[in-house]
């Protein structure tokens, strides 16, 4: 009987074109502007890293203020200091660790036809390529030994090698960045998390770096971070005094291959910041975090709340459209009592009629998804055109394109109750004389 | 195979209360072929809508077949409707938007036959109808007649023990009326019983039994169901290419 109410279902649109493409239509704007801004949302709140987000930490500890916390949910700093990144990269607790910051270099092109230009960067350690995963176009990471040696070596974006190399694998070559020259050990290829869960205190819809150096390299160099940098009191002059500070401007992640691990760790983290109590710091109470990706981006709040606020918004709209379309819906049903008595006269039960009714209005839920789905595509073109940070989020993956026909479906099915059920009243007996 | 006994029917609003039928028994016979007659507001299409279960009654016993309907939840009457019963009304009741075959495919799908015996019944009694070649056909392209044999066909195509006619002549002129009785007729005349109600008294003189209804009673009936020589009003065959 399914096919049957489906053929039914298709033959009632092609009835009333008219009342059919209003009821699909306005399915189709509500779900196309509900579904907008739930991808946004969706993507930004994401597991942008699924094989690996349980096992990757983010450090985060409380050496502010004693009189006024970090924030008001008395959350410790989002950065770590330069002095603490140090001591817990020196003791090597976890099965792999990084410290990083965000830095700035003029890029000195050997071609004298590009000309030199200023470049965003990240100073890390080997482990990042590790932990973080990015794929690699041409040769690899530096290793361990050349972070311990300050190595002069350099990884490139692919984008960066394109300008400077034309695309070749340039492993091997030199780059002079702020008048130094650099060894390029690989290249990326592609690499573009949905969101730079990484570093969220710098952009977390930015795009990566656009090169990667040695952390002890960068130090020696006394390149400041040209990322967020916050203090609560002041750091004593000069390169070794800001070192020595408490400003938090480095991020620290630490991979932790089992949960033991990470309670171990955290263990690990509670008698460091006991034994710096005992040398004067950390005067706050105890306050640690070591959360996971997804626990982190959680606790950041990554999806921003004008983003919540339009979801909320876009869905008031599409309830908007399902009450217009229970209207439609009512009067294109109440047109046909005279049809569904009939029915009812030759056999039809009202279970069967309920069915043969809401499964018209599943059709027209799924001809208003799809039509809805392309104004999505729509929808989100505009936001990429409009708003260049979203340009990596804006984009529907096949889970929201199922979300979409569903949801379009589900609110058909649901505006259709109503009138289904009013129609399968009709009393069989007087539609059938005033016919 | 309709059995109705001091059955009575009350349309209640919170200011009256109306007595469609009171007191009502009736016993129609399988095989006959009744003519229930009475002026406009007596009661008679009252009577046909509870005999061909479209309403509830408000007391009394009723059995279609040999089934006691009363008490029946609304799927079993559909149900027993659907296998029982064949419809033909006044204003022919066919579905515009669909095509011949599709009209008498509908009680057929809530029959749930399958799709090949459904084909052949639809075939087969548009066939009887003599409009095998107009399959494809919308009722817009037929005459007035020609619907009236599509819902006729339609009430045939489940093999109903019991058709129930509304005015099935009501709306046709009289060339094609007398074409629809004696289409009737024929189809009685193979086993099929029908109750047709009518105001028409011409009409009525060509069915087997008369029931007279007055104010939702019956005050005049062929008490004995002798069977009248249903030829004696008939044609030996039906020409039924002649219905205009």
């Amino acid at each position: 009987m399914f096919s049957y109410y489906l053929h039914l279902g298709m033959h009632s649109l092609r009835r009333n074109p008219v009342l059919t493409a209003l009821m699909v239509f306005g399915i189709a704007l509500g779900i196309a502007a509900s579904m907008t801004s739930l991808t946004l949302m969706h993507i930004m709140g994401g597991d942008p890293i699924p094989w690996k987000s349980s096992v990757l930490h983010y450090v985060q500890l409380d050496n502010w203020d004693p009189n006024q916390p970090w924030d008001q949910d008395g959350s410790p700093p989002d950065q770590v200091s330069y002095r603490d990144a140090q001591a817990l990269m020196e003791a090597g607790k976890a099965d792999k660790q990084a410290a990083m910051f965000k830095v700035a270099f003029p890029i000195q092109p050997e071609n004298p036809e590009v000309k030199p230009f200023l470049s965003l960067g990240r100073a890390t350690y080997a482990d990042f390529f590790a932990m973080f995963e990015p794929p690699f176009q041409y040769g690899g990471s530096w290793d361990h030994s050349q972070d311990a040696a300050h190595g002069r070596v350099v990884v490139l974006s692919k984008a960066t090698n394109e300008k400077l190399f034309g695309g070749q694998n340039s492993v091997g070559k030199s780059v002079r960045m702020n008048n130094i020259d650099y060894s390029v050990v690989g290249v990326l290829d592609e690499w573009k998390p949905r969101i730079k869960f990484y570093d969220l205190t710098n952009g977390t819809l930015n795009d990566p770096e656009e090169f990667y150096l040695p952390y002890p390299t960068v130090i020696e160099t006394k390149t400041q971070a040209s990322g967020n940098n916050s203090c609560w009191k002041n750091s004593n002059p000069g390169w070794q005094g800001y070192l020595e500070s408490e400003c938090v401007w480095q991020q620290f992640w630490v991979q932790l291959d089992t949960p033991a691990k990470a309670a171990e760790y955290k263990a690990f983290l509670e008698n460091y910041v006991n034994e710096q109590k005992k040398l004067g710091r950390f005067p706050r109470a105890m306050n640690n975090r070591l959360d996971d990706v997804k626990e982190f981006l959680a606790h950041q709040k990554v999806v921003p709340k004008d983003v919540e606020v339009q979801v909320g918004l876009s869905f008031a709209f599409l309830l908007v459209c399902l009450i217009n379309t229970i209207g439609l819906l009512l009067a294109k049903f109440m047109r046909k009592t005279g049809e569904i008595g009939l029915r009812r006269a030759l056999g039809a039960s009202k279970p069967q009629l309920f069915t043969q009714h809401i499964v018209e209005s599943g059709v027209i839920g799924i001809s208003g998804g799809a039509l809805g789905l392309a104004l999505t595509f729509c929808g989100l073109w505009m936001v990429r055109l409009l708003y260049k940070d979203y340009s990596n989020v804006a984009h529907l993956d096949w889970s929201m394109v199922f979300v979409t026909i569903s949801l379009a479906i589900t609110a058909a099915v649901l505006a259709g109750l109503y009138p289904t059920w009013r129609a399968c009243q009709v009393a069989p007996a007087a539609q059938l004389k005033t016919q | 195979m309709l059995k109705m006994k001091h059955l009575s029917k009350v349309y209640r609003t919170h200011m009256v209360e109306t007595h469609a039928l009171r007191d009502f028994s009736i016993h129609v016979r399988e095989g006959e072929f009744v003519a229930v007659t009475g002026p406009s507001g007596s009661g008679k299409t009252t009577f046909l809508n509870i005999a061909g279960l479209l309403e509830e009654f408000s007391s009394g016993e009723f059995w279609l077949d040999g089934v006691d309907v009363r008490g029946m939840n609304d799927n079993a009457r559909s149900k027993l409707r659907n296998e029982k019963i064949g419809f033909i009304f006044q204003g022919f009741n066919l579905i515009p938007d669909l095509n011949l075959f599709d009209n008498v495919d509908v009680p057929l799908r809530y029959r749930g036959f399958g799709a090949a015996e459904r084909k052949k019944r639809i075939e087969d009694s548009l066939g009887r109808v003599g409009l095998s070649s107009r399959l494809k056909h919308y009722p817009s392209e037929l005459s007035g007649g020609q619907q009236q044999r599509v819902a006729i066909a339609r009430a045939l195509a489940g093999s109903p023990r019991l058709l129930m006619a509304d005015e099935p002549t009501g709306n046709l002129d009289s060339l094609m009326a007398r074409g629809v009785m004696e289409l009737l007729e024929e189809i009685n005349r193979q086993g099929t019983t029908i109750v047709m109600v009518t105001h028409d008294s011409e009409l009525a003189a060509r069915a087997q039994r008369n029931v007279h209804v007055m104010d939702g009673q019956v005050t005049d009936f062929d008490s004995e169901p002798t069977l009248r020589d249903a030829t004696a009003h008939a044609p030996a065959a039906i020409a039924v290419g002649s219905l205009a």
